[in-house]
């Protein structure tokens, strides 16, 4: 395996944040053909549809908020995290030196903005796996403020919408977070739920879920079922596309369900705007792979 | 209905807007956002404000263009930053209701006429767009490289020290496309939205059943 990968991450941030992943825009089209032409939602989906093509072609970034870049590592026995780490921070750097990333890394006490996307160990965020493998895979996310800000956590029961501990509670809950969210997560999005853990996991497990594969099938039956019925439900709140009113508000839901405490029984709702970016890159050899 | 407007903008011309209208903007605008708003409230709306003068004459300057004017809740990406040869690449709106509790101070200050973001914003903001008049311009959350194409030059940039995406860039836009969704007339589609998801919402989980 090569020694220095940050050229190649690098290339993984410009497709990340340039080229919207096919199966995100085939659900954006989708949703365009289910609203009314000359309306508002159906001219915001046209613009957004627009808007993903000039980024590819240009290689420009789809949205201007690159948000934190949220790298996924699976490494093999022969690699050290010490040299990734290293790579990914360089990488990050060049890739905003680029203007494929904006400078978003800022300090809170101070707010000085560091201007190259390197703040303390939290920022960028990168999460481990050591696997006994010869790959390397590395999945990244980017998700913008925005919709970040319209995440929740709910500790259930709830006494404001009578939700219980079980899977009805779930469903509420993540109306819920639908409704809270408005068109600020800039809708149609798409939910990450995850179901347990303590407040920390249940907030990391929200967020993996998206790196679920849009069109997979979850192996639990109950759960598949919930998530197809919370999608179809979310769409009866009218919210629409940047919450002008219409049919597609969320355009997928997937969901985690990960061991609780007796105590607890966290439902976490994670919000992706409709630039759902994420893209991994698989490193087999010598020769890198961009999916 | 679709208008074409230009900055600054006449009482006249916001009056005639209504919610829905698509309006094609063109003219000098200036990007703010969460920084921008704290520091021209609290040297210059909060009556124990004390502006240096290097800040009083940086608002005079802003003054100049956003009289009458629009501000743009954005924080782009631009290229040429290190060599001030600034190039817009992707600059779509961030979420506007963050602004809300300094919104009507700063749109008083300058006499805005027009607010560019996304998601809308609150009752005070609405009130003072009807007491006015303003608009609430709403553009599309994400089309930032559409938009950023309609921004034909940067004529400036104020408070660069901030970082890129919270500094205050004036830029002149041509036939930026935005829709009404908070008029003068005291309507608010995100009001109208809010009410009925509301219902909806009722419904399915059972409440109020």
């Amino acid at each position: 395996m090569k020694k220095d990968l940050t050229r190649e991450i690098c290339e993984l941030i410009r497709i990340t944040s340039t080229d919207l992943p096919e199966p995100v825009e085939k659900r954006l089209r989708s949703a365009l053909s289910r609203e009314v032409p000359g309306s508002a939602a159906y001219e915001a989906l046209r613009t957004i549809l627009e808007n993903v093509d000039l980024a590819r072609k240009n290689s420009i970034p789809v949205c201007q908020d690159t948000g934190v870049p949220v790298f996924y590592v699976r490494f093999p026995l022969t690699m050290n995290m010490v040299d990734i780490e290293k790579q990914i921070r360089d990488a990050v750097a060049l890739a905003t030196r680029e203007s494929y990333l904006r400078p978003n890394a800022v300090d809170p006490l101070t707010g000085t903005n560091s201007g190259n996307n390197l703040g303390n160990a939290y920022f960028p965020s990168i999460h481990y796996q050591q696997m006994e493998s010869d790959e390397l895979t590395i999945d990244l996310i980017l998700k913008g403020g925005g919709c970040e800000n319209v995440g929740f956590q709910y500790s259930l029961p709830d006494e404001r919408f009578k939700a219980g501990r079980d899977l009805e509670g779930v469903r509420k809950a993540a109306l819920d977070a639908v409704f809270q969210a408005q068109g600020q997560g800039c809708s149609p999005g798409f939910l990450g739920v995850a179901i347990g853990g303590d407040r920390e996991t249940s907030y990391a497990a929200s967020k993996e879920a998206f790196l679920r594969d849009l069109n997979d099938q979850n192996p639990d039956l109950h759960l598949r079922m919930l998530e197809a019925q919370i999608t179809n439900e979310a769409n009866q709140l009218g919210i629409g596309p940047m919450g002008f009113g219409g049919k597609s508000t969320i355009l997928e839901t997937k969901i985690n369900a990960i061991h609780r405490l007796p105590a607890c029984y966290f439902v976490t709702v994670s919000y992706m705007c409709w630039a759902f970016r994420r893209r991994r890159m698989r490193v087999a050899g010598d020769v890198v792979y961009y999916e | 209905m679709q208008i074409e407007l230009h900055t600054p903008i006449t009482d006249e011309e916001v009056l005639q807007l209504q919610v829905g209208d698509t309006v094609i903007l063109t003219g000098i605008i200036v990007t703010g956002r969460d920084a921008a708003h704290r520091w021209l409230y609290k040297n210059f709306c909060d009556p124990s404000g004390d502006p240096s003068t290097e800040d009083q004459k940086c608002f005079e300057e802003l003054k100049s263009y956003l009289h009458q004017g629009v501000i743009y809740h954005c924080g782009p990406v631009v290229s040429g930053v290190d060599v001030r040869q600034y190039h817009f690449l992707a600059a779509g709106p961030t979420t506007s209701i963050r602004q809300e509790p300094y919104q009507a101070d700063i749109m008083r200050l300058f006499d805005l006429k027009g607010v560019i973001g996304k998601g809308g914003m609150g009752k005070t903001t609405l009130e003072y767009c009807q007491k006015s008049p303003a608009v609430y311009f709403h553009a599309i959350g994400g089309a930032a490289v559409l938009i950023a194409r309609s921004v034909k030059e940067v004529l400036g940039v104020y408070k660069l020290e901030w970082g890129v995406p919270e500094a205050m860039w004036v830029i002149r836009v041509e036939q930026l496309p935005v829709i009404v969704t908070m008029d003068a007339h005291g309507t608010s589609l995100h009001e109208q939205i809010a009410e009925t998801s509301k219902k909806a919402l009722d419904h399915l989980i059972g409440r109020n059943a």
